[in-house]
This record gives structure tokens, C-alpha cells and sequence, in this order.
């Protein structure tokens, strides 16, 4: 694909401050909703002693997820030799670090004591699988700085496909960790599930190749600038597998609950009690995440590039659903300490939890998003990330060469 | 005062400490006063701090170990049940199938494998060698990871700034806090505070004591009559006994 050239997003001219100033109004209102909350205390939100995570890590986890599948799009090209999507590596790099940065920072912020990062960072327990997480985060943005200058740095070319290797590695580890968060927990019946690492794993492809394609389709619009429908049409028909496959993990996820007695109390709490996370997860996220973009895909409109956004729009709301039902529906459903028993106390035993977020967790959580859109148009302004034009014949030239390669 | 004299008002203080330590180890049932030592020395692993809850003497209305455990801790109620720190619960509870009804205190289980230390990111979370479960307050970041991790709900966050703090028990907002079995106290040679109030009521429905001495009360009950452990399938090996669950 020798005649992609990658040029720095200039042609969005005045909107580009607009767009920017927004952006920084919304990271503000996130950042002062964080001093809020730290300045009082975590009793100004909606969390409590039964649910400690809540709205910011919803939004945390899954941009962390995001960023983790975005990076994965870039292993089609450099891991597994798909030239065609080449062309979309170096960005696939950039959003990855945007995404991370962004939920990073509501991880952080939410901690009770943010103040003490530097505690985080020098005092490790290495059987925690959350220290192995922040040794993971960190070693992500290296990697994949690392990797997007490989590409970008032509004399360095040569090791792109070492470096992408190292970093698809890394980004498997890396969500396995996260989905341990959860599967190591034997505290929770919602959770402690081998199922759990895979999961994350599928789920990072799925949201990964939405918000990229959501990227990417914002970016060319906005600056005019063409990309492919061939390859529009290969990432949508990705998209459509790995929404699939997220699918099939939740059911083998859902049906083993109900078959084990010990977890039929949380299936049945979470799938089938009327409650929030009944809503959340057959509304948003088997119907707006799952059914209704699937259809759009791979239906009668899925050659429509509106429709295709749309779909990944579905697929952004359906992640945060899903994830909203895993770590708030999680910890809601009651603790089984004494089994058999009905159970009440002063300290909500034996009771579903009860969270109501405010809007200071919403804006630190939405704030995430702002700091990954800011930093992925700030830096795609001044860096040669996004394709000047990517047309149907440098793809089909692509597909050529490699059907070449293969006979 | 010197160096020089502090020196030896310490040798001399850990030298009659010592004695009366052997000396009262002789005598059983005491080893918890044989252990009370001096801040100096190391905690070892010759003991295993343990409590044991006898459910049939746990009267439903009373609530002594609890109120004795915020006073003696500081946790001062905000009025709202949801934030405010518990270290200490009384659990109500009524069989499913026969009815049959029971209270008991429900606190950190002061597990051997507690699962809020392996997860601790910091290395905050802590166990002593004595058994004890603690969180080092200086490095915690307040992730409540430990709270998502721990099987009883014994961890509590701390919502809100505190005043007029303990001295034996420092607290601060924005980290994670659980009973500590008063170890301060313990290390006095005195018993912990809800142990105590429940001996002041007459009920004895708690037994303190250290698990590994066969000489000691707790360690004959529990030889004595079946008890168990909450969510004894985790494995955990806790600290903290149940007679009539």
C-alpha cells in the first residue's frame, strides 16, 4: 500500500477549537466533580459500604477494555499479515492510548485517596492482580507509543511487526488481568468465573472495534478526507463477528449460573427480578447492544456508512449497560453468608444494595471520554496519524497483493 | 532523659516485661496476659489471636459488642446507616425451613488466607503474624478492592472526614477500615473491647484467646463442641468461630 499517505488533520479549521474548547468544558466539569467528591468525601455520591464501585468505574473499566481491542485492530495488520488494514494500525495506536488515558484517569480520581498515586506506584503486592494491572497499564502506553513509532519512523519500520507482536501480547495479558479483577473475586456470587478473563477478552474486541470505527468515521468526516468502503465494510463485518461472540460468552456465562443452585439466587437477580440491572441487561444490552446492531450489520442497510455508526453507537451503549450490570448488579445482589437463612441487619445484610448515582460520578465518568476525544484530535492535528485518503483501489490492491502471497 | 538512660528503662522494662511473661505463662488460661508485650518487640507467629461466638448466649436485643466497638474506635454515626462505618454488626437471623431465629456479631473473620490482602494493590492490607487482619492507613490508596474481595462484608470505607479521632484507633477519610480486635489494647494484655463488654453484661457469649494454646479457654471450647466457620467452603481459616450456626 504504497500510496497512503498519512498527513497531520488540518482541514478542520476553526471547528477544530470549537470542538476542543467543548471538550475542555467537559473535562473541567469532570475534574471539578472529582475535587467534589474528594474534598467531602465518597458519601456525596451514590456509593456506599455495599457498593464501592459505581458509575466511574463503569466508565473506567470499559474505556480500559476500549482501548485494549482498539490495539487489537492494529495486530490484524502487523500480527496476523492482514496489509489491508495497514493502513489503519498508527491510529488504532493513538485512540488505544487515548482510551486508556481517559479511563485511567477516573480510576485514579475516584480513588479515596488519589493524593497517594505515588503510593500506587512504589508499593506493589504482586499477588494482587490489580497491581499487576497497573504494571500492565503502564507497560501499554510504552508499547504502544513504542509500536506507533515504529510505523511512523520509516527507518524503524523493520521492527513494526516485533513490536506488534510484543504488543498483542501484552494487550491479552492485559484484559485477562482485567477480567480477573472480577473472576478472582470468591467473595461475590456474580462473579469469581474463570469465564470472566475470556470474556473481557471478546468484549475488548467487540467495544474496541466500535469506538475505533466511530473514530475513524468521525475523523474522515470532519475533515473531509476519504476512507474505503471496502474496508469499512471488512471492519463492520468484524464488528459483527466479535458482537456475536460477546453474545455467546454471556450465555455460557448465564446458563452455567442457572444451573448451579449456589448462583440461581444472583441469575435470577439480575436477569430476571424487574429491577435496574434487568432492564440494563435485556434492554440495553441483548437488545440495543447486541440484536438491534447486528441487524443494522448485516442487514438489508449495513452497506450504509450511517447505519454502520449507528450500529457501533448501539454497541458503545450496550458495553456501558453490560458493564454497569457486572460491577454495580455484582455487588448489589447480597452477600451469601449464612445460607438458608433470612438475614437482616444494620449494616444492609441480607439486602440489595442500593445505589443511585449522582452527577458528579456521571461527569467524572463522561469526562474520561473528553480527555480520549481531546487527545486523539489534539495529537492527530500534529502528528501524521489519519490517512490523507484511503480509496476502494488501495484496498483492492492490498487484497491482491495478499491473495498473491497465499496461492 | 538520655539516650543512655531511655536505653536502660527500656532494657529494664523488656526485662521485667519477660519475667512476668514467664512467669504468668505458667499459669493456664492466661496466655493472652503472657503476651502482653512491649511495643519494642517484634509480633511472632507463636500465637494466633481467635474469637469465638457462642450464638446460644447472644441475646437478640443486646448490642453491648457493638456499641462498646464504636466507642472504643471512634465510629461516630452521621446518620446515614448506608456510609457510616460498622467494624462490628449484631446479624438477625431466621431459618428459612424451621424458623428458629439467632443473633450474632459479624466483624472481620481475621481469615489465615484473607482474601482482601492478596488483593490489596499496596500491600496495605495486612496480616500479622499474630493472626490479625489489618490495614496499613499510610499506604492506603482507598481502591476498596478489599471491600469487593472480602466474603463477609466486614470492611467499611470512610465516607466522610473524622474528628476527634482515637488515639488507639486512627482513621481518615478516603481509606478502608475494619476491626482490628483492639489490637492496641491486646498488646496492653487487655482483652478487646466488645469481648469485654459482652463479659460485663454476663452474657459470655465471646471467647478471646489464642487459638494455638491447647491450655486456653477458647482452644478447650472449641476441642470441646462442634462450632464453625462462616462460609467455611472458601477455606479460609478464619480467626473468628461460631458455636450454634
Amino acid at each position: 500500500m504504497k500510496n497512503v499517505r498519512f498527513t497531520e488533520m488540518r482541514e478542520t479549521g476553526q471547528s477544530y477549537w470549537l470542538v476542543q474548547g467543548l471538550l475542555a468544558v467537559v473535562i473541567l466539569l469532570g475534574l471539578s466533580s472529582a475535587y467534589y467528591m474528594e474534598l467531602n468525601g465518597h458519601w456525596v455520591t451514590g456509593m456506599n459500604n455495599q457498593i464501592v464501585w459505581g458509575l466511574p468505574h463503569v466508565f473506567a473499566v470499559f474505556l480500559i477494555v476500549t482501548a485494549s481491542g482498539e490495539l487489537n485492530l492494529a495486530s490484524i495488520a502487523s500480527v496476523f499479515g492482514k496489509a489491508p488494514y495497514k493502513p489503519l494500525t498508527r491510529l488504532a495506536a493513538l485512540v488505544a492510548i487515548a482510551h486508556m488515558a481517559g479511563g485511567l484517569m477516573i480510576l485514579v480520581l475516584d480513588l479515596g485517596r488519589p493524593d497517594r498515586l505515588i503510593v500506587a506506584l512504589t508499593h506493589y503486592n504482586l499477588k494482587s492482580i490489580f497491581t499487576w494491572n497497573i504494571l500492565l497499564y503502564n507497560g501499554f502506553f510504552v508499547l504502544a507509543t513504542v509500536y506507533a513509532w515504529t510505523m511512523m519512523e520509516r527507518r524503524l519500520n523493520g521492527y513494526a511487526k516485533v513490536v506488534g507482536f510484543g504488543v498483542f501480547l501484552w494487550r491479552v495479558i492485559l484484559t485477562t488481568c482485567t477480567g480477573s479483577i472480577f473472576g478472582f473475586l470468591v467473595a461475590r456470587d456474580a462473579y469469581n468465573a474463570a469465564i470472566m478473563a475470556p470474556m473481557f477478552i471478546i468484549l475488548s474486541f467487540s467495544y474496541g472495534t466500535a469506538i475505533y470505527l466511530m473514530t475513524l468515521e468521525t475523523l474522515s468526516y470532519w475533515s473531509g478526507r476519504r476512507i474505503s468502503d471496502v474496508l469499512v465494510t471488512r471492519l463492520k463485518n468484524l464488528l459483527g463477528i466479535f458482537i456475536g461472540a460477546a453474545f455467546y460468552f454471556f450465555l455460557a456465562y448465564h446458563l452455567t449460573g442457572m444451573y448451579v443452585a449456589e448462583r440461581q439466587g444472583v441469575e435470577y437477580f439480575l436477569l430476571a427480578s424487574g429491577n435496574v440491572y434487568t432492564w440494563l441487561f435485556w434492554v440495553g444490552q441483548v437488545l440495543i447492544g447486541t440484536i438491534v446492531p447486528l441487524a443494522l450489520l448485516y442487514g438489508s442497510l449495513g452497506r450504509s456508512r450511517v447505519v454502520v455508526y449507528l450500529a457501533c453507537l448501539f454497541v458503545l451503549i450496550g458495553g456501558l449497560s453490560q458493564m454497569y450490570v457486572t460491577i454495580v448488579g455484582g455487588q448489589a445482589y447480597p452477600l451469601t453468608i449464612f445460607p438458608g437463612y433470612e438475614v437482616t441487619s444494620s449494616f444492609s445484610d441480607g439486602q440489595v444494595g442500593s445505589y443511585i448515582p449522582t452527577i458528579f460520578e456521571a461527569l467524572l465518568g463522561i469526562s474520561g471520554f473528553a480527555v480520549a476525544a481531546f487527545l486523539v484530535i489534539l495529537v492527530s492535528r500534529v502528528l501524521p496519524f489519519v490517512p490523507a485518503t484511503l480509496v476502494d483501489s488501495d484496498v483492492d490492491e492490498c487484497l491482491a497483493t495478499e491473495a498473491t502471497q497465499s496461492s | 532523659m538520655s539516650n543512655e538512660s531511655t536505653d536502660q528503662g527500656r532494657r529494664g522494662f523488656l526485662g521485667t516485661a519477660t519475667a512476668t511473661a514467664v512467669g504468668l505463662a505458667a499459669i493456664p488460661g492466661l496466655s493472652l496476659v503472657a503476651l502482653a508485650r512491649s511495643p519494642d518487640l517484634a509480633v511472632d507467629n507463636r500465637s494466633r489471636w481467635g474469637l469465638l461466638i457462642d450464638t446460644s448466649k447472644c441475646l437478640t436485643e443486646c448490642t453491648a459488642c457493638t456499641t462498646a466497638c464504636a466507642s472504643e474506635n471512634g465510629l461516630v454515626s452521621h446518620g446515614r446507616p448506608a456510609t457510616d462505618a460498622q467494624w462490628l454488626r449484631k446479624v438477625q437471623l431466621k431459618d428459612k425451613a424451621t424458623g428458629r431465629t439467632l443473633s450474632l456479631p459479624v466483624g472481620c473473620q481475621h481469615c489465615e488466607k484473607p482474601p482482601c490482602v492478596d488483593v490489596c494493590p499496596t500491600g496495605a492490607s495486612f496480616r500479622r503474624a499474630d493472626g490479625i487482619v489489618l490495614v496499613d492507613k499510610h499506604i492506603c490508596i482507598g481502591c476498596r478492592y478489599c471491600m469487593m474481595a472480602c466474603p463477609y462484608k466486614a470492611r467499611s470505607f470512610v465516607h466522610e472526614e473524622t474528628h476527634n479521632q482515637k488515639a488507639n484507633a486512627p482513621r481518615g477519610k478516603g481509606t478502608v477500615e475494619a476491626c482490628t480486635l483492639c489490637v492496641p489494647r491486646l498488646d496492653a494484655g487487655r482483652l478487646p473491647a466488645c469481648v469485654e463488654a459482652c463479659q460485663q453484661e454476663g452474657h459470655q457469649a465471646m471467647i478471646f484467646g489464642d487459638l494455638q494454646d491447647p491450655n486456653s479457654a477458647i482452644a478447650k471450647r472449641l476441642a470441646a463442641v462442634p462450632t464453625h466457620q462462616l462460609r467455611e467452603a472458601l477455606n479460609l481459616n478464619t480467626g473468628v468461630r461460631y458455636q450454634g450456626v
